[in-house]
């Protein structure tokens, strides 16, 4: 095929093409093509987010613009990162799942620090769906399965079931390392070293992932299949340990992990950032089956594979662990001072670019005018009702409230001997630091029916959700990492909600006081009948400097309720709110505006409380109202409630209604505690008592052991069916 | 005291068991899987994980190591104590150092949680809890092998509320005679308050009882 044919198979435009006639000055050959094709496809070259990424706030982020940034903590850095693995899932799920761990460790790991916990936000289509029940549980299984292999333990994250993820499941996995701040890596390669790939043989596998992920869903992905890579855990497992060692030596100047785009995106992405030249002698390379073409061995994307630039007296060092470990290295290429990207098969030299030509792909402006359905569905009112009996039965066996136990039960949760607070726990996840003495809290949360509606606004309260998440637990937020999913860019509606949200992010960011550490984009995630809500992941991770110094989210029998911060009232906009999508299928009317004083003005006085051990559990009042953050407090410590939480004529909004900035607390001192919210201008109300084996509030009695038992195991019954 | 713990590719909680030994002040070594010199430890521990990727079935493909094929020469000598946690109670099995064998949970499915097990040992208390992991953690034997380990009063650890479908509810077994205990519960994820569970602390303490008792008599 001619080039020329041949880029626009490849999936480049007209315009992309005369583009790199013009950086070259000449023709691109058939290799250079393919080469082009995959660092400039969505996934590798963020071309139509990478101008809007930019006003994330980095300060104070640690390895920024690295492979994963962290926040540091006394003599060491936590290293997190999230990364979507949608497109792989959606047509194989297993497989897609546990791969998509597999990426991600292996960023973690490019920085020199050892993966300690996992997290996944995962979406499918309704659960009574039976395709969307076999993705989930596929997804599941495949997570297990490569989680528990890999020996890190999977501590939290969410899961949720809404129509819109129905043909476009979103699987997003988080990883959490831990390294000393000394010994942190860097990509960026120096002239006059030698590059080493060591892991598992290149195969066929993958070929075109990236490509594959830049681009819709439809009928014929299935026969993508082929693009989706096979994971092998064990293999990963012996690979981390070997990589740890190599990484421990001197001589070992910078590391990349093969991911989208296999050799070529780590090898070029080694010299663009390290300004160097680099040449890579294919046929050298450790390869699973015979034939392979050059462009073949550049794309592949298989499985459990780390490049190393080493000085010439390391090399023998490395070959020898990876030798110990039995795990092929080869020897393919050295780091130079020509300053070009250059390609050797059996001596000859097959490609030659300048490597910033392949690395600072295309940069697209994209839409910023509303959409008309902004203001459509910002005036949709809802008016049915639902008894209030029915109602709360209806919202604790609802699956995306209900317990995840069937999910997290499949997880290794404590393996790593640092799981401080374990999945359904409490709204973050918690890991010991014994190194620093302190307990790192992690969450992953996201609210995109909120950003649907309003994708600014939504954007602010997707971090602040997340901020609560982890300031009820007693930490302090230190730094956010994201994964961006959103469908088709190239069209109005999706690059509005990704350029206003995008915005909202980044103003919460700097309002709650946190850098972006590092991020990852997924777009294309629809199909011709449906495309996913505007859904950014938002991964925080906080500290508290004492295993004692955090707060359970649970009610214990005898305590006081108090609610902190902001009352709904009559005129409380709850857009988006879960009971108006579980109930009605609504999605609809306004969300309501983030106060960030106000949210800075709450963690401050939760934290005195917690310093003077006032309180002794606090839940964040998110998904499910003022109802669910009571329920979920009182259900932990298995206990009850008998006092009032209605306060306005709409019933079912008081309960379910979701607002921001507020809390509910739990006390045996309430006196002094109302005493220092007064004292410090707070607005709360007393809610009331728990009580064993009552649930009482507003007139209303319920029938408690049948209300846990729908919310322990909805989900079950249904997988089990 | 010296401990050793044996890593294979794949073993995941080396470094857990590792810090559970140092915790109780154990001089504490990795034995490489292809290492054989196993008498200079009073204790030898194989860990959790999955040791070769555990292809075939848990525990298989260890049994041909040459670590564990010495671990039949250190049993002989009853040099001290070889203790094998989830992988390592699967490889115990597959080596036949216990009788029976682990099987695929009844519902298919990874468990991990905490359990409430029955403990039958003097100087531990009746009922601890300790954390589970497995996939593979089906305790299954045939009459005759079940009627010698009850014979032999083998049965170390029972689940009070089974969650692998084990026979007998076994999640533990004790050969005495032999030194040998495997179990499919984690007591090394027990030993730090900063977790929430240190009922773990009393299988170390045990050990630790029963090993410095030898090491006083000896002196």
């Amino acid at each position: 095929m001619k080039t020329m044919q041949l880029y626009k198979a490849l999936g480049l435009t007209d315009s992309e093409y005369v583009e790199i006639l013009k950086r070259l000055g000449r023709e691109p050959n058939e290799l250079e093509t393919y080469l082009f094709s995959a660092m400039w496809s969505e996934h590798c070259g963020y071309k139509h987010s990478r101008k809007y990424l930019s006003i994330f706030p980095s300060g104070g982020a640690v390895s920024h613009g690295e492979n994963a940034g962290g926040v540091q903590i006394g003599e060491h850095v936590i290293v997190f990162k999230v990364e979507s693995h949608n497109h792989p899932s959606a047509v194989e799920p297993f497989q897609g799942a546990a791969t998509g761990i597999g990426g991600i460790v292996r960023d973690i790991l490019a920085i020199g620090a050892r993966p300690i916990a996992l997290l996944d936000s995962l979406k499918f289509g309704k659960i009574t769906n039976n395709f969307s029940k076999h993705i989930f549980d596929g997804v599941v299984h495949g997570i297990s399965h490569y989680g528990n292999c890999i020996g890190v333990p999977t501590v939290g994250g969410e899961v949720a079931f809404d129509e819109a993820y129905t043909d476009s499941p979103l699987v997003n996995v988080m990883c959490v390392g831990i390294v000393r701040k000394d010994k942190i890596r860097s990509a960026a390669a120096e002239a006059g070293n030698v590059v080493i790939a060591v892991g598992s043989h290149t195969g066929r596998d993958g070929i075109h992932g990236a490509s594959f992920a830049s681009k819709e869903l439809n009928e014929k992905s299935k026969e993508d299949r082929p693009s989706v890579q096979i994971g092998d855990p064990f293999t990963k497992k012996v690979l981390i340990e070997a990589t740890l060692e190599i990484l421990e030596l001197q001589e070992v100047q910078s590391c990349q992990d093969f991911g989208a785009a296999g050799l070529l995106s780590s090898s070029s992405e080694m010299a663009f950032k390290g300004e160097c030249g680099i040449d890579l002698h294919l046929d050298k390379v450790h390869l699973r089956e015979e034939g392979m073409q050059p462009w073949e061995i550049m794309l592949s994307e298989s499985q459990e594979r780390m490049l190393f630039v080493v000085k010439q007296n390391g090399v023998d060092k490395v070959l020898k662990i990876a030798e110990k470990y039995d795990i092929p290295a080869s020897i393919i290429g050295e780091t130079t001072t020509h300053g070009r990207y250059r390609l050797f098969w059996h001596g000859k030299n097959v490609a030659d670019l300048p490597p910033e030509s392949l690395a600072e792909g295309p940069k697209y402006a994209i839409n910023e005018q509303e959409p008309i359905y902004i203001k459509q569905y910002a005036e949709s009112k809802l008016t049915k009702t639902t008894p209030i009996k029915n109602a709360v039965e209806k919202i604790v066996s609802d699956p995306n409230f209900a317990s995840k136990k069937w999910v997290y039960r499949q997880y290794d949760h404590t393996v790593g001997t640092r799981t401080a607070i374990k999945p359904g726990d409490a709204g973050a996840a918690g890991i010991w630091i014994h190194e620093e003495g302190g307990v790192v809290g992690i969450t992953i949360d996201s609210n995109p029916r909120q950003v649907f509606l309003n994708p600014y606004e939504g954007g602010r309260y997707s971090i602040w959700e997340a901020c609560r998440n982890l300031i009820s637990g007693g930490f302090e937020p230190l730094g956010m990492t994201n994964c961006l999913n959103y469908g088709n860019p190239e069209k109005d509606e999706v690059a509005y909600q990704f350029v206003k949200s995008v915005e909202g992010l980044a103003q919460g960011c700097k309002e709650a006081g946190i850098p972006v550490a590092s991020g990852n984009v997924s777009f294309y995630n629809e199909s011709p009948e449906r495309r996913v809500y505007p859904t950014p992941s938002i991964g925080i991770v906080g500290y508290v400097d004492s295993p004692k110094k955090m707060v359970k989210s649970s009610f214990n029998a005898g305590e006081t309720l108090i609610l902190i911060g902001k009352d709904i009232e009559e005129t409380s906009n709850v857009g988006g709110s879960l009971y108006q999508r579980a109930f009605y299928d609504f999605v609809g009317g306004k969300i309501d505006v983030v106060d960030a004083k106000l949210e800075l003005q709450l963690k401050k006085i939760l934290f005195s409380l917690r310093d003077s051990g006032f309180i002794s559990g606090c839940v964040d009042v998110s998904e499910g109202g003022l109802f669910g953050a009571v329920f979920e407090g009182v259900k932990k410590a298995n206990t009850g409630f008998i006092g009032n939480l209605i306060s306005i004529n709409d019933h079912e909004k008081a309960l379910f209604g979701e607002i921001t900035g507020r809390y509910v607390i739990s006390t045996g001192n309430s006196l002094i505690v109302e005493e220092f919210l007064k004292l410090n201008g707070v607005s709360y109300r007393k809610l009331g008592k728990c009580e064993d084996k009552k649930f009482e509030f507003d007139g209303y009695s319920f029938d408690l052991a049948k209300l846990y038992d729908l919310y322990d195991n909805s989900i079950d019954l249904e997988m089990n069916e | 005291m010296k401990a050793g713990i044996i890593v294979f590719p794949g073993t995941n909680c080396d470094i857990d068991t590792e810090k559970a030994c140092k915790y109780f002040g154990w001089e504490t070594e990795f034995i490489w899987h292809d290492d054989t010199e196993l008498n200079k430890y009073d204790i030898i521990f194989l860990p959790g994980g999955f040791s070769y990727g555990d292809y075939i079935r848990a525990g298989r493909l260890a049994k041909f190591s040459p670590a564990v094929m010495s671990l039949k020469d250190y049993v002989k000598t009853k040099r001290g104590f070889l203790v094998g946690i989830c992988n390592g109670f699967q490889i115990l099995c597959e080596t036949k150092l216990l009788p029976g064998i682990l099987s695929t949970n009844t519902n298919t499915k990874f468990i991990c949680e905490e359990v409430e097990l029955e403990v039958n040992h003097d100087g531990f208390p009746k009922s601890v809890k300790f954390a589970i992991a497995h996939g593979e953690g089906r305790y299954i034997a045939d009459e005759q092998t079940l009627q010698g380990i009850q014979a032999k009063n083998m049965i170390f650890l029972r689940y009070k509320n089974n969650p692998n479908g084990s026979v007998l509810d076994i999640a533990g077994l004790y050969d005495k005679e032999n030194r040998i205990i495997g179990m499919m519960p984690h007591p090394e994820r027990g030993v730090f308050s900063e977790t929430g569970n240190i009922d773990g602390k009393y299988f170390f303490e045990m050990l630790n009882k029963a090993l410095t008792k030898e090491t006083v008599a000896a002196t």
